[in-house]
């Protein structure tokens, strides 16, 4: 157990100092991010006025396409050099690899996620500070499920024919629940009066969706990545 | 199989040439007048799409774990018949929908569950189409995946919206419908599994031919 997690650790830490040293995915997805917010903001901004209760689907829609990017990203970087390959070859446990790669998309997702709710909360006037505890929950949560699964097909994806177009279109069926689920957690709590049982009931099916999906993910991540 | 698939063609021939002739016998419902016979034929599809997922499902996992070719042929069969199944649900749906509830689609918990299976199952057959060598396993993921995800996206859905008569309707129908209920089920379950024999056998042949193909290469 203490060599998967050394394994997963040193896996995370490769991927994020290569990522320190050029930034390259960082800035270019955070930069995607804040443009798909714009591009919403133009959309559903009548009057000078936000669209009401439009915030929470801007933020996870946001979510899901700078984390379908950076997904993209990060195994593209790994293909260019041929190093999933010596990854592989590694002496250790193939689901430790996953976990690390997990680990590497999930701290570019919150460094993204960082910067996505406040500009909702500025351009959209979503009250960010009403219940700040089952936002970052509910963020916690339905970012989990989606990078787990997002990790595994982009992992797969990367000896496949057109794999850009081929992510999105896994990857999006899949995750609905946890876009349906972040949506409707995130509206109840950014509502005028926040509903936190609807907000847990979110949160619960997230929870409960991260733990079927990371456990597959895992039992999956050996078979399939073994050529 | 072989030996009673011909037997199994006609019986299903007789069934299916049946069909229109018992459902028109069988009661009007109340309310919803003749549009409500193509309950006839949308429940029965609706009921082998989802089985189908599920065959491709552990087909997929069988594959994965055991490494069965024959196994993911299944899984291949059993994908298509979701995607053919589907589009009779998602088709037969909106047209009940328009007479029933006087819209073509409603963003209610059935319709939506099943048009997202039905777009899962579609990525499905998209990987397996252009996902180039190697692309069975990725494919095989997406199968199981998509299983799992049937209790998500159906308990997601449901608390998103809900409108769709309950699956309980199908016990409580009226007697008289009920025969006609049964044989369409009983009818369209052969047709599925004629299908994914045949689809099945085809792809059987593919792979003979492939290694052929190869042998006489070496």
């Amino acid at each position: 157990m203490r060599q998967f997690l050394r394994v997963a650790w040193v896996v995370m830490r490769k991927d994020l100092t290569v990522e320190m040293r050029s930034r390259e995915i960082v800035y270019t997805t955070v930069f995607f991010a804040a443009s798909c917010v714009l591009v919403f903001a133009f959309a559903l901004v009548r009057e000078g006025r936000p669209l009401e209760d439009a915030s929470a689907g801007i933020l996870w829609i946001s979510i899901a396409f700078a984390g379908t990017l950076g997904l993209g990203r990060t195994f593209e970087r790994e293909r260019h050099t041929e190093t999933l390959r010596a990854l592989m070859l590694a002496p250790s446990d193939r689901p430790a690899i996953y976990v690390g790669k997990l680990l590497g998309i999930l701290v570019l997702m919150a460094i993204v996620e960082a910067v996505l709710v406040p500009m909702i909360g500025l351009l959209f006037h979503a009250p960010i500070f009403a219940r700040p505890a089952w936002l970052v929950a509910l963020l916690a949560a339905g970012t989990v499920g989606f990078a787990s699964v997002g990790t595994l097909f982009a992992a797969m994806l990367v000896r496949a024919r057109s794999r850009d177009v081929l992510l999105p279109v896994l990857l999006y069926p899949i995750t609905i629940p946890v876009i349906i689920a972040g949506v409707r957690g995130t509206a109840a709590i950014f509502q005028s009066t926040p509903d936190e049982p609807m907000a847990r009931f979110w949160a619960a099916l997230l929870v409960f969706f991260d733990v079927v999906f990371v456990t597959l993910s895992l039992w999956t991540f050996e078979p399939l990545m073994t050529e | 199989m072989s030996r009673v698939f011909v037997p199994l063609v006609l019986v299903a021939l007789v069934m299916f040439g049946a069909a229109p002739f018992v459902v028109a016998n069988a009661p009007f419902e109340q309310t919803m007048g003749l549009v409500q016979k193509i309950f006839y034929y949308h429940v029965p599809s609706a009921m082998l799409m989802f089985v189908s997922a599920f065959v491709c499902g552990i087909a997929s996992a069988v594959y994965l774990f055991r490494r069965s070719a024959a196994a993911d042929r299944v899984a291949l069969a059993a994908g298509e018949l979701v995607v053919l199944f589907g589009a009779i649900v998602l088709v037969t749906g909106p047209i009940w929908a328009r007479k029933a509830w006087g819209v073509w689609w409603e963003w209610d918990a059935r319709l939506t569950s099943s048009l997202l299976l039905w777009m899962i199952f579609l990525a499905y057959m998209l990987v397996r189409r252009f996902g180039g060598p190697g692309s069975e396993k990725l494919a095989g993921a997406m199968a199981l995946f998509g299983m799992a995800n049937v209790p998500f996206v159906y308990v997601s859905v449901n608390y998103w919206r809900t409108l769709h008569p309950k699956t309980s309707v199908v016990m409580t129908l009226a007697p008289g419908m009920r025969g006609a209920f049964w044989l369409c089920v009983a009818a369209f379950v052969i047709l599925y599994v004629l299908l994914l024999t045949v689809r099945k056998r085809l792809e059987d042949t593919h792979a003979q031919v492939e290694q052929l193909h190869l042998a006489l290469e070496d």
